[in-house]
């Protein structure tokens, strides 16, 4: 396949699963907002900015950290190049320059999901209905997933597209661990406080990961607990371990269709055992925002790898 | 243009109200149909092509906008017979223009026998002297050819023009049968219509059966087809992806491409790959920015080159665009005639050569009568269209025709044929053409059944292009 495809569909899965997550985020934003005093809300805000990156182009617009400010400015400015819209709109632009890669099935999928998160960001999102709109996102996005799952052949599109998901997400989900790793280490004081448990369960919300940790965890909840949750645990779809594992395997499908594998795969070989041969009383103790840094400061390092050794441009 | 009070062939009814042979089958299935269903079906049809993405830009517009080529739900329909006539016509028009391609760039033998003046070649911009002495790969100049055809009465098919460059619209021909397909699956059951979905398949084998000398295609593989598109902001992105997808065929961009080893080469995630035959939608102009337009980021330098030494296939050859010019047009009488030995099947609209004094004082005495066309225009830019202009637009016109006559041909308004389309209030005749889509081999020429109608939406109006207001149909061919 043509390198500009295999950058085409990277890009485009890249930013649907970035889409998808950062409505996730949203929403555990949201649910902090509502049950707490103003003050704090526009701190959970300001977090949600900081996790995408985005709180000095806020800063930058001049606005408060309100819900409807924050929300809108995330979901659909057009003074910020990584809103929502501007993320379906990439995936849609990709999706379109890789059309003879892709089934007509994901293809109308993406389009559709375009079609009508561009219609529900036209407007402004209000308190009364961002629940709904951010719920759109995500049923979009799981749209196109299971068009992909159900229609693609499993070849070098179908993993570079899976490369482009499982980066994306390991990114994501080590940004919010980044930016809320405060929250999870341990402190004297605070155990035990109820501002730990909303903070904590905004963590595991804004990847998903509330009802499965509760449920692996029979209702109880400490931080340690939560980061080994997100980093370590293969059996959480947003966890490090597991978007590792995916990589592993569909760089592996990469290696045994090319007949040969590539720096990307040692890069990646390397992130991965970290991960592997560590636990999180090291990780806790060599430092939790040092171990992530590292960890996106790797993954990044793959995925650049990824896009020379496959040809991505010139 | 407006056509006035003029009498207009319709295709589907006669004078009396009586249906015409060809749409029997089909006015049978109508009346049988509830109007409040066909109506829904009408309006669903639009959600249909935005969903697949069937859009185009319209150049002007703001960037990146997509439209829609707006879908009339009642097919046009010729019959076996009528077909038969034109598609032996079609072929020997198609033979002769590329019998005339390969004479314009060698020893100019129609120029000599004084049938045609030199100076219509000498004197235009699509002649390329690059192409002179130059045979390409299989002898095929234009692999794929559009001709345009209007009707004006029961026999009466005449070409209007021949597109020789870079036909578009395929895509819609097949996408608009899918659709009525789709909607109507029982009327194809009832009515029995020549397939068109084969025409990707035939493309692809027709231009694998056009390889370089340089290819090398090991036994039991394929050559090597990619498709070269200017991106995803041309009009006829759709098309090209589409082409692209239904042959199996790399989409590809001029940045994908480059010079490796004597041969055009794609840059996969494998490495370079050579490219046997490049079904290209990119302009000569912009082709290779080392022989042509020097700023053009849309080509490959130094493609011509590779082309020349034998390395690639270009489709269509470059330089094929003279035969799409107006003025060469008005002489396809007797080229068809020279190059066959036969007297032309299908005729061409009478047309005035604004470049002979005697015909120039005719149109500059009728300009409110006629339809006045750029010689190297396309697209319906840039024309007079007497019966619906103001003194002021004709004579402003006549201004430009006395300044360079011999950039412009004059048509006389014809009566088009009309079509009925589906409308809130039933059915009601539209103008309408044809293009038939045609394929080039060494082994010969390939005519899909039909082609794509374009129909003027708009009451009375004569325009069908698609820039301008213009709509689509499905286009059948009546099985015998």
């Amino acid at each position: 396949m043509l390198g500009r495809s295999a950058n085409g569909v990277f890009w485009m899965f890249r930013y649907l699963e970035r889409a998808e997550n950062t409505a996730r985020l949203l929403d555990a934003g949201f649910r902090m907002a509502l049950t707490r005093g103003d003050s704090a809300s526009s701190d959970e805000w300001r977090s949600v900015l900081v996790t995408m990156g985005l709180d000095h182009d806020f800063r930058a617009r001049g606005g408060d950290y309100t819900g409807a400010q924050v929300s809108n400015f995330i979901l659909r400015d057009k003074d910020n190049p990584g809103s929502v819209l501007a993320m379906i709109e990439a995936a849609r632009t990709n999706a379109r320059m890789v059309r003879t890669a892709i089934t007509r099935e994901v293809w109308e999928a993406t389009n559709e999901s375009w079609m009508i998160l561009r219609d529900r960001l036209g407007r402004p999102a209000r308190e009364s209905n961002l629940g709904e709109v951010l719920g759109d996102i995500r049923r979009q996005a799981t749209l196109v997933r299971g068009a992909m799952e159900g229609t693609m052949l499993r070849n070098e599109i179908f993993n570079f597209a899976r490369i482009g998901t499982f980066l994306e997400r390991a990114d994501n989900t080590a940004r919010i661990l980044d930016v809320k790793y405060h929250v999870l280490l341990p402190s004297v004081a605070w155990v035990g406080s109820s501002l730990d448990h909303v903070q904590w369960d905004t963590v595991l919300r804004s990847v998903a990961g509330d009802r499965a940790y509760r449920w692996l965890n029979a209702g109880s909840m400490d931080a340690r607990g939560i980061a080994s949750f997100l980093i370590l645990d293969g059996r959480f779809p947003r966890s490090l371990t597991f978007c590792y594992e995916k990589l592993r395997s569909n760089m592996a499908g990469l290696a045994r269709e090319y007949g040969v594998e590539t720096r990307a795969h040692e890069l990646l070989r390397n992130t991965g055992s970290r991960l592997h041969q560590t636990s999180i009383d090291r990780i806790v103790e060599a430092g939790l925002h040092e171990f992530i840094v590292e960890f996106i400061a790797c993954n990044l390092d793959v995925a650049t790898a990824v896009a020379k050794d496959y040809r991505f441009t010139d | 243009m407006n056509s006035g009070t003029t009498i207009h062939y319709d295709e589907m009814f006669d004078a009396a109200g009586g249906v015409r042979l060809a749409y029997a089958g089909y006015a049978d299935w109508y009346a049988g149909q509830d109007p409040h269903w066909l109506k829904k079906q009408s309006a669903e049809a639009e959600g249909f092509f935005r969903r697949t993405g069937i859009t185009f830009n319209v150049y002007g517009n703001d960037a990146g906008e997509e439209r829609l080529i707006p879908f009339d739900m009642v097919p046009r329909i010729i019959t076996a017979a009528e077909w038969r006539r034109l598609s032996r016509g079609i072929e020997q028009r198609v033979r002769a223009l590329n019998a005339f391609l390969h004479d314009v760039y060698h020893r100019q033998e129609i120029v000599r026998a004084g049938k045609l003046p030199e100076r219509l070649l000498r004197e235009n911009a699509a002649y390329l002297p690059e192409m002179a002495g130059f045979v390409p790969p299989g002898g095929v100049y234009t692999h794929i050819v559009g001709i345009d055809l209007v009707r004006t009465g029961p026999d009466e098919f005449m070409v209007l023009e021949d597109n020789a460059r870079t036909p578009s619209g395929v895509s819609y021909m097949l996408e608009n049968r899918e659709t009525m397909m789709a909607m109507f699956p029982e009327l194809f059951t009832r009515v029995r219509v020549r397939p068109v979905s084969d025409y990707p398949r035939r493309l692809a084998r027709s231009l694998a059966a056009s390889v370089p000398p340089a290819a090398t295609v090991a036994s039991g593989s394929r050559p090597t087809v990619a498709v070269l598109t200017p991106g995803i902001y041309n009009s006829a992105y759709f098309e090209h992806a589409f082409l692209a997808d239904q042959m199996g065929a790399e989409l590809v961009e001029g940045s994908d491409l480059r010079v490796v080893d004597g041969r055009i080469a794609m840059r996969t995630t494998r490495g370079w790959q050579a490219v046997d035959v490049l079904y290209r939608r990119v302009d000569d102009e912009f082709l290779d920015p080392l022989t042509f337009n020097p700023t053009s980021v849309l080509g490959v330098p130094g493609i011509m080159d590779v082309y020349r030494s034998g390395g690639i296939t270009i489709a269509n050859a470059p330089g094929t665009g003279i035969a799409d010019d107006k003025a060469i047009y008005s002489f396809m009488p007797e080229i068809v005639e020279f190059y066959t030995g036969e007297k032309p099947i299908l005729k061409n609209v009478p047309t005035w050569r604004c470049s002979e004094p005697q015909s120039l004082a005719h149109v500059l005495e009728h300009l409110p009568e006629l339809v006045v066309k750029e010689v190297h225009g396309s697209g319906g830019y840039g024309m007079l269209i007497g019966p619906t202009s103001s003194k002021r637009e004709i004579a402003e016109f006549a201004a430009k025709l006395r300044a360079r006559p011999d950039n412009y041909i004059a048509q006389p308004t014809l009566a088009l044929s009309t079509c009925p389309i589906f409308t809130r209030a039933g059915l009601a005749p539209r103008h309408v053409d044809l293009r038939p889509f045609v394929l080039v081999s060494p082994n010969g020429v390939d005519i899909t059944p039909g082609g794509l109608t374009r129909v003027a939406l708009k009451k009375g109006s004569l325009v069908v292009n698609s820039s301008q207001g213009g709509g689509t149909k499905d286009s059948w061919v009546l099985e015998d």
